[in-house]
């Protein structure tokens, strides 16, 4: 454990945010997700900062699926594989955002990923359990600041979500490389994606691949499914199909390598920065959207021109934010 | 003809194998005729006295087992031939045997002449008990493993007692006790790869081992359902003819759960009744009893405590007239009735399971898990309201001083702090004189059985000769299983009442979290061994449903594992569970490295309380504090207190 803590917001904590240590990085999200108005230029600061400083290898992968596929376990193996002694980037370690769903009646949460999920002392992994709170969509407002806080820490940050339907819709928004997690025999699913109700996930895994024959079933079926829903084309990327065990590992090394080669294929085709905008703009629309609900937004002009202006705001997440408060002369409005 | 009584035994053993020795005897010298082994929780999770989880575990909860002479002293002059042993183990269960196994070899004792029980049911050690190690398709293979062995090796034993009665401290109903038993039976059998002419035989060697509670009347019916529903299992499920070996053959050890801190000398009538309950009915009696001590919800029981436990039997068995007579319910329409309910309820619900794939599918799916612990919250909401009358705990509370407890005696037996210290001696003294050879010869072998898929029984024996130790035999097996993490039951969409205490606390918590500028979080778990997860599940499902955003750990932590999930997730509050007693152990290791205040809620002598607080415990919750939502109310406020905020 360290002995001198760095004073919160100086280059000296983003220093050991880079360097992945917890109490660092407990204290930045800790500060990112307080709701108080009077945080906002403490955060605006540091996720400038953070940002600025963050690797551009650095990547973000959801997961998500429906509940009982076992994605706190694919999380696990996963970040076991990418820990493993023999992977080069074993030291860098990995981050992890687990969301769970609140009630709606108490604004309460359980967030049991982390009964699920085991590791030795001296493994370098942070992980930070969300609620989603009453944002629909899936994700906790917060999730996007402390994603991009992971971001800077690790070369790997994993961001878990339940859901399927409407609630994987966010996490397109703040991960690079989408997986979705399916169990054997769920025929749900399917009928979502070809009722276009699902996008098209970039890495689809069937998982509890040891039940044998049921598995794969599945992944036969989605085999011969996606080639209808996806149009093949120049910058095309042909998601795959993998089945996987975490209970005995097996597969894991091969998701582990689609989502490696995921990566190289979002930077070849500017899908990357495309995805990344994306997110930015995302971000930007829900802080506005939740501090000045729809009557904010129908004074930049209604949702369309909002997202424009959102898009070509200047800075990070949180001056877009800013930028499109003073456009809409809301500034000091009270809350 | 007058009934033979059932086997009187006492669940027991403590602190080394010599003293759990001593014990035994003097319980068989009072007339106890069979022998109940407790195993500490190292030993049932597969580790020795050294290993880091262990800290403050030995010796605890029940005698440590480490290696063939800790067995051999455990078991000193006592005649196995004539003795009747039940050994409360499960994932390790195997390996216990082995080594009784290996001793009665040693003795020159024939193995048919063996007489006991293991425990070996891993079902409700996912559901309840929490002392799994490995996933639960590698449990069901060393399960049949054992029954393999036994009926043709041991052919006396019951390889195998598939527990009920910890579904019921966990809150099953007794509609879920009969269903969730049986399905796990089902599973067992299924899996069992014996010959079809054997299957009658594996069949009777079945044994259950069940609870019964306080309601006495619906009790009788529930085993007279449980004995009909077995025999017509045999009959149309397995083909067994012979109405012999269609007996449904139970233990019991009556209800823990309903046993009060508060006015423990009530708890001598509930253990009457509770045992009237699995006695009454002459078709449906258990084969042995054991019954609780009176204190055992405020420590660890002495033996003259237990002695009174043990007149509660004799009292039954040979003062009264309950053996002279047949089945006394013969003929009554209100039993019948009452059983027959019970029988279509328990019927739909196996019906249920079998859907799902069987009782392993509902196991790792969590379904039995959920189901169970929305159970046990719907049973703490009625003491809470009052709706169900726990006397001298929510009702008739009253009382003058007991003579019974309070001054020196504390009412319970204080643990022999040194005996952890001696068996780690032992246990060195033991490698250091054993032959490494042998004893990696014999790992090998058991790494070979567990690769083909060859019975683990004979190598294990094997390792039990050699001197492997617990827990090297456990990690060969972790090499080749892996281990398990279980549902937590916790995602239950459990609906509490929506009026009453709760408001006030969700208020409470909108107010403070809005001054903290983010939800009141707090860390939920159990460090140590021990897996009775049920308390600190529940806490975490009130909380949650007070409003606060709760990290729910679950079970088997180190105090290193604790400090780090809640630096990480920044909670407010920490939460610990344990009810081994090792919290002068394990609670400490945590406080010194965290900032956060801390709760502790277990089964913890007001002394230990005390201890707790002067070393910056914030509250000390134990089974007298009933009410989940003071509870609840009570970290919210803690939590307040500690970061500043009113």
């Amino acid at each position: 454990m360290h002995t001198a803590l760095a004073e919160p917001g100086t280059d000296a904590e983003v220093e050991e945010v880079l360097r992945g240590e917890d109490p660092a990085i407990a204290r930045v999200l800790a500060q990112v997700e307080d709701v108080r108005p009077a945080q906002l230029e403490a955060q605006r600061q540091i996720i400038r900062t953070l940002e600025s400083s963050t690797p551009a290898a650095n990547t973000v992968i959801g997961l998500t699926g429906p509940p009982g596929a076992g994605k706190s376990s694919l999380a696990g193996a996963l970040i076991r594989h990418w820990l493993d002694a023999g992977h080069p980037d074993s030291a860098a370690g990995v981050g992890m955002v687990a969301v769970d769903p609140s009630s709606r009646r108490s604004g309460g949460a359980l967030l049991g990923d982390r009964a699920r999920l085991r590791f030795e002392s001296g493994e370098r992994v942070f992980v930070r359990s969300m609620a989603s709170r009453e944002q629909l969509g899936g994700l906790a407002p917060a999730t996007r600041a402390a994603v991009t806080v992971l971001r800077a820490a690790f070369p790997r940050t994993l961001v878990e979500t339940v859901g399927v339907g409407q609630s994987e819709v966010d996490v397109e928004t703040v991960a690079d490389s989408v997986v979705i997690v399916l169990q054997p025999g769920s025929g749900d699913t399917l009928q979502f994606m070809k009722a276009g109700l699902l996008e098209i996930p970039d890495v689809l895994v069937v998982h509890k691949w040891d039940l044998g024959e049921i598995a794969e079933r599945t992944r036969s079926d989605l085999l011969a499914l996606l080639p209808l829903l996806t149009t093949p084309g120049d910058a095309h990327w042909d998601p795959p199909v993998i089945g996987v065990s975490s209970q005995s590992g097996e597969g894991v090394s091969e998701l582990a390598e689609a989502l490696a080669s995921h990566r190289d294929w979002l930077e070849r085709s500017g899908e990357l920065a495309r995805r990344r905008r994306r997110a930015r703009t995302e971000w930007i629309l829900e802080l506005f959207s939740r501090r000045y609900g729809t009557r904010g937004i129908e004074s930049l002009g209604g949702s369309e021109s909002a997202r424009k202006l959102a898009a070509s705001s200047p800075g990070t997440a949180l001056d877009g934010f800013s930028d499109l408060a003073s456009r809409a002369g809301l500034e000091s409005a009270p809350k | 003809m007058a009934d033979r009584p059932w086997i009187f035994r006492t669940y027991s053993g403590h602190s080394t194998a010599q003293a759990s020795n001593r014990l035994y005897r003097s319980n068989l010298e009072k007339g106890q005729t069979g022998l109940s082994i407790a195993f500490d929780l190292p030993t049932q999770t597969g580790y020795d006295p050294d290993h880091p989880l262990a800290a403050g575990e030995v010796g605890r909860v029940g005698v440590p087992v480490s290696t063939i002479d800790d067995m051999e002293q455990l078991l000193e002059a006592i005649p196995l031939d004539r003795m009747n042993t039940s050994m409360t183990i499960n994932a390790t269960a195997a390996w216990l045997l082995a080594l009784y196994l290996a001793v009665a070899e040693r003795r020159g004792v024939d193995s048919e002449s063996l007489r006991g029980t293991t425990q070996n049911d891993i079902f409700k050690e996912y559901l309840s008990r929490g002392t799994y190690i490995f996933p639960p398709d590698a449990s069901l293979r060393l399960t049949t493993d054992i029954i393999e062995y036994t009926v043709d090796q041991v052919p006396n034993w019951n390889p195998i007692n598939i527990c009920s009665y910890h579904l019921q401290e966990v809150g099953a109903t007794p509609v879920q006790e009969v269903a969730f038993g049986l399905a796990n039976a089902i599973s067992v059998l299924d899996a069992s790869q014996v010959p079809a002419e054997k299957m009658p035989t594996v069949f009777g060697r079945i044994s259950f081992f069940c609870n019964s509670g306080i309601r006495f009347i619906e009790e009788t019916c529930k085993m007279r359902a449980f004995t009909r529903m077995w025999d017509r299992l045999g009959r149309e499920r397995y083909n067994v003819e012979d109405p012999k070996l269609r007996r449904f053959r139970y233990g019991v050890q009556v209800n823990s759960l309903g046993l009060t801190e508060s006015q423990p000398e009530n708890n001598v009538p509930r253990i009457v009744l509770e045992a009237l309950g699995v006695s009454l009915s002459k078709d449906a009696r258990t084969r042995s009893l054991q019954l609780p001590a009176w204190n055992e919800a405020l420590g660890l029981p002495r033996p003259w405590d237990q002695q009174w436990s043990l007149r509660i039997q004799q009292i039954l068995a040979f003062e009264t007239d309950l053996l002279e007579y047949p089945d006394i319910f013969e003929g009554s329409r209100v039993i019948e009735e009452k059983t027959r309910e019970i029988e279509e309820a328990a019927w739909d619900e196996i019906r249920r399971i079998e859907e799902q794939g069987g009782a392993i599918a509902a196991i790792k799916s969590g379904y039995m898990k959920r189901a169970l612990v929305e159970s046990n919250a719907r049973r703490l909401e009625q003491i809470e309201s009052g709706e169900r009358v726990v006397v001298g705990l929510n009702r008739f509370v009253e009382s003058d001083p007991s003579p019974l407890v309070g001054g020196e005696a504390a009412g319970v037996l204080a643990v022999d702090r040194q005996a952890a210290e001696l068996q780690l001696e032992r246990l060195r003294a033991f490698r250091s004189k054993r032959n490494d050879d042998e004893v990696q010869t014999a790992l090998t072998a058991l790494r070979d059985a567990l690769q083909n898929g060859n019975n683990v029984m004979p190598p294990s024996i094997r390792c039990a000769h050699a001197g492997v130790t617990t827990g090297e035999w456990s990690d060969a097996l972790r090499d080749a299983f892996g281990e398990y993490r279980a549902p937590t039951g916790v995602d239950a969409p459990v609906k509490l009442r929506g009026d009453g205490p709760i408001n006030e606390i969700r208020e409470r918590v909108t107010a403070v979290s809005a001054q903290l500028g983010r939800r009141l979080k707090a860390l939920v778990g159990k460090p140590g061994l021990d897996g009775h997860s049920s308390g600190a599940e529940q806490i975490a499902i009130f909380a949650r449903d007070a409003g606060m955003e709760v990290v729910y750990q679950g079970i088997r932590l180190t105090p290193e594992e604790i400090v780090r999930s809640a630096r990480q997730e920044g909670v407010h509050l920490i939460g610990l569970s344990i009810l081994s007693g090792a919290h002068r152990a394990l609670v400490p290791e945590v406080l010194r490295q965290v900032e956060v205040p801390v709760v502790v809620g277990g089964i913890i002598p007001d002394e230990d309380a005390a201890w707790l607080k002067e070393r910056g415990v914030a509250a000390v919750y134990t089974p007298k504090d009933y009410d989940l939502y003071r509870i609840v109310g009570d970290m919210v406020e803690i939590a307040a207190r500690a970061h500043g905020v009113g």
